[in-house]
């Protein structure tokens, strides 16, 4: 018994002899055990640095989290923010670039390596990259096979108007409904602007800087909502809530033939496994070439504030995150992108997309093309709350309260107040 | 008669006193002086740069259209919830105030949900009530097209109820103390006089409890202003459309969603104002209909 205080001094010595890296982030349940395992072994990789991983809450919360922490001083040195604080990140002035990082602490990272549209969501407005893309994802079009085997239906739909009719078709052959859809503002706005390469913002979505506008309120996505208001009537499309949970479940559940929504669900479907489904990309306006979609998820921040030797290991740690065998054990487990060309060319060597067609679907809707002006991302500040926006007028469609029009214009002005708020914020 | 009680000591009393002090200092006092502040400055989230700027937060706040909106509903959800956890609270303490063999039992169980944090209890709510995979909710959907996720007025009934059932224990709680500290010589006297159970309810149980009452309806006001927050998050965040928005969620969404924390913290204060002011009133003129037994 003499020894075990000399035991833990010891041991105590030796932890302080690594460099420490606190790492804050939003994954739960089996993400989080997907990303512990990516860390303890980069912690067992080399003897110098100590990543801890700490689980914060939601994307809000940890974002909360990490903003309270930096105002008191407790920064950790690096924070998970999922794309949509992307410009509050930016503007925040509390960050080093990942890109600058990297550079300064000698640390090699190929960034051509990396996939365009992953890369290019968080690059500053002079092509500086922000941040460490870390879990990237983008939406795509699940079907169930049963349902459509019933309505006669033989291939997944390519165009908006196939799936109108397709989603009614399943209705008349019994489905209780025909299309849902996740994460609507993403999908049915933020995405189908892009793929249709029309503006969601000015100034280039907001990329231009903070005096960008919404323009959202376009004649095609109006369109597209006013169809959909029209299928809520024979339950062709069904609003189910917000976010992915509600929808998720009730397509996991067998009641809807269609659904869209974050390629990240994958896993959770498989979990369900309950008939046969599959995957295809989301579907386009008939007559129009469709661009690449955009991603969402989330990227790490590097915090400002410590010395050049944790800074070293931050980077060594991303240098990591970036390497073939973790992009392709964290792609595996959880249904999110490999985000370098290396990595995706070698799950596509070893044949693992013969037997997951589905974990490709993402990957080649968002490098289909080169991502242009409309579809390289949205960067714009508040955008949180621009989306709680989107959301509350959209379910004004389904409900029937208020038109398409009427909504997206509503959704713009309410949305504008917002952008204009977080401009006078960062003055 | 009330005896002044007299200490020899002078400093001993503030001593006493000073850990309570210490509290509503730190918890309360402190944060309301720094939402205060906060309320004239515009910042960014991490508080890099901030600018003094006068009432303009105040003026963005009026300045929107939703707001008058927010404010009339949530005097409206305040009211419902108020009535409604009184009245249930109310009436269960009349009922477990009575002789029956369960009654240490039903009191204990009615107290229980009071120790249900409101994410937990809007949770719950939620998963009983969705109409595609709650429990009652899937069954009332196909029985009378029940649907919270896009009906305003289901969606409102749902977190009335919600907030409400979470407040009926610590009604029932003063309630049946209240009840029990009734005389019953008073109660059988009037018996006697030939009083029915209606009659002998309102005309002595009623006005012995006014106290009681008063003090709850102050207390409940409170709760739906400010502590719903967590059952309405958690149920229908505010919608459909916003239907289910009440002042304190506006709060929360401005300064955590969309990290305004100057139009947050001008909003807070203008909740605060409010709140004063109810409280004021209801002091200065239900308090007048206030019976209190005992010296006064």
């Amino acid at each position: 018994m003499k020894f075990l205080p000399l035991l833990a001094l010891l041991l105590a010595a030796q932890a302080q002899a690594k460099t420490e890296i606190s790492f804050w982030h939003a994954m739960s349940g089996d993400l989080e055990k997907s990303l512990n395992e990516l860390v303890a072994q980069y912690n067992k990789s080399q003897d110098k640095v100590e990543v801890k991983p700490v689980f914060k809450g939601n994307y809000t919360e940890t974002l909360n989290a990490a903003i309270a922490a930096y105002r008191g001083n407790k920064h950790p040195h690096l924070v998970q923010v999922f794309e949509v604080g992307t410009q509050t990140m930016m503007s925040s002035d509390a960050i080093i670039p990942v890109q600058d990082l990297v550079t300064q602490s000698g640390v090699k990272i190929n960034w051509g390596d990396f996939v365009a549209p992953v890369l290019s969501y968080y690059k500053s407005k002079e092509g500086k990259l922000m941040s460490m893309p870390f879990n990237s994802s983008s939406p795509i079009l699940y079907f169930n096979k049963d349902w459509m085997k019933k309505a006669g239906i033989k291939a997944p739909p390519k165009t908006w108007q196939d799936l109108y009719k397709y989603a009614d078709q399943a209705v008349k052959a019994g489905a209780p409904c025909g299309l849902v859809v996740g994460w609507q503002p993403w999908v049915l706005v933020e995405n189908f602007s892009a793929i249709h390469n029309i503006p969601f913002a000015s100034l280039d979505n907001g990329y231009g800087g903070a005096a960008a506008e919404l323009k959202f309120n376009t004649p095609e996505v109006v369109k597209n909502l006013e169809t959909l208001q029209s299928m809520t009537k024979n339950k062709s499309f069904v609003y189910e809530g917000r976010r992915s949970d509600p929808s998720q479940i009730s397509f996991s559940a067998g009641h809807c033939a269609f659904y869209m929504d974050s390629s990240g669900n994958i896993s959770t479907l498989k979990a369900a496994n309950k008939f046969p489904w599959g995957a295809a990309p989301l579907p386009y306006n008939q007559g129009t070439k469709p661009k690449n979609s955009i991603i969402g998820g989330a990227t790490l921040w590097v915090f400002k504030g410590h010395s050049a030797e944790e800074n070293k290991g931050v980077a060594d740690f991303i240098r990591f995150l970036g390497q073939v065998p973790a992009q392709e054990q964290w792609h595996k487990a959880t249904g999110y992108l490999p985000i370098t060309k290396t990595a995706y060319k070698k799950l596509k060597q070893d044949g693992y997309y013969k037997q997951n067609p589905e974990q490709e679907v993402a990957i080649v809707q968002l490098t289909r093309s080169e991502p242009v002006a409309n579809s390289r991302g949205i960067r714009l500040g508040g955008f949180t709350q621009v989306r709680e926006i989107m959301d509350e007028e959209m379910e004004k469609i389904w409900a029937g309260k208020s038109n398409a029009q009427e909504a997206m214009n509503t959704a713009v002005e309410r949305g504008n107040r917002v952008l204009r708020q977080f401009a006078k914020s960062i003055q | 008669m009330i005896k002044r009680a007299h200490f020899r000591n002078p400093v001993l009393p503030y001593l006493l006193i000073f850990p309570q002090i210490l509290v509503t200092v730190v918890f309360f006092f402190w944060p309301a002086g720094a939402a205060l502040m906060q309320a004239f400055l515009i910042s960014d989230a991490f508080g890099q740069k901030s600018r003094f700027v006068w009432f303009e937060n105040f003026a963005t706040v009026f300045s929107v259209p939703e707001y008058k909106v927010i404010f009339l509903r949530t005097l409206w959800f305040s009211l419902l919830v108020t009535l409604l956890s009184m009245g249930a609270g109310l009436l269960l303490a009349v009922l477990a105030n009575r002789a029956f063999k369960l009654r240490k039992f039903f009191s204990t169980m009615i107290i229980w949900p009071y120790a249900v944090a409101p994410a937990i209890a809007g949770i719950l709510w939620m998963f009983l009530f969705h109409p595609s995979y709650g429990a009652i909710g899937r069954h009332l959907h196909e029985a009378f097209d029940w649907n919270p996720t896009l009906n305003a007025t289901h969606a409102m009934v749902l977190v009335v109820v919600a907030s409400s059932w979470k407040q009926i224990s610590y009604n029932f709680v003063f309630f049946l103390g209240a009840l029990q500290s009734v005389p019953r010589s008073l109660i059988e006297a009037a018996c006697i006089d030939g009083a029915g159970p209606a009659r002998r309810f309102f005309v002595i149980t009623l006005p012995l409890l006014s106290p009681t009452l008063f003090f709850l309806l102050v207390m409940n006001f409170v709760y739906a202003f400010f502590e719903t927050f967590g059952v309405i998050h958690s149920t229908t965040e505010g919608g459909p459309g916003g239907a289910t928005s009440t002042l304190v969620y506006k709060v929360y969404s401005d300064g955590f969603v969309g990290l305004d924390l100057g139009g947050s913290a001008a909003q807070s204060v203008v909740l605060m104002v409010i709140t004063i002011a109810l409280t004021f009133v209801q002091f200065r003129y239900a308090e007048k209909r206030v019976h209190y037994s005992g010296g006064r």
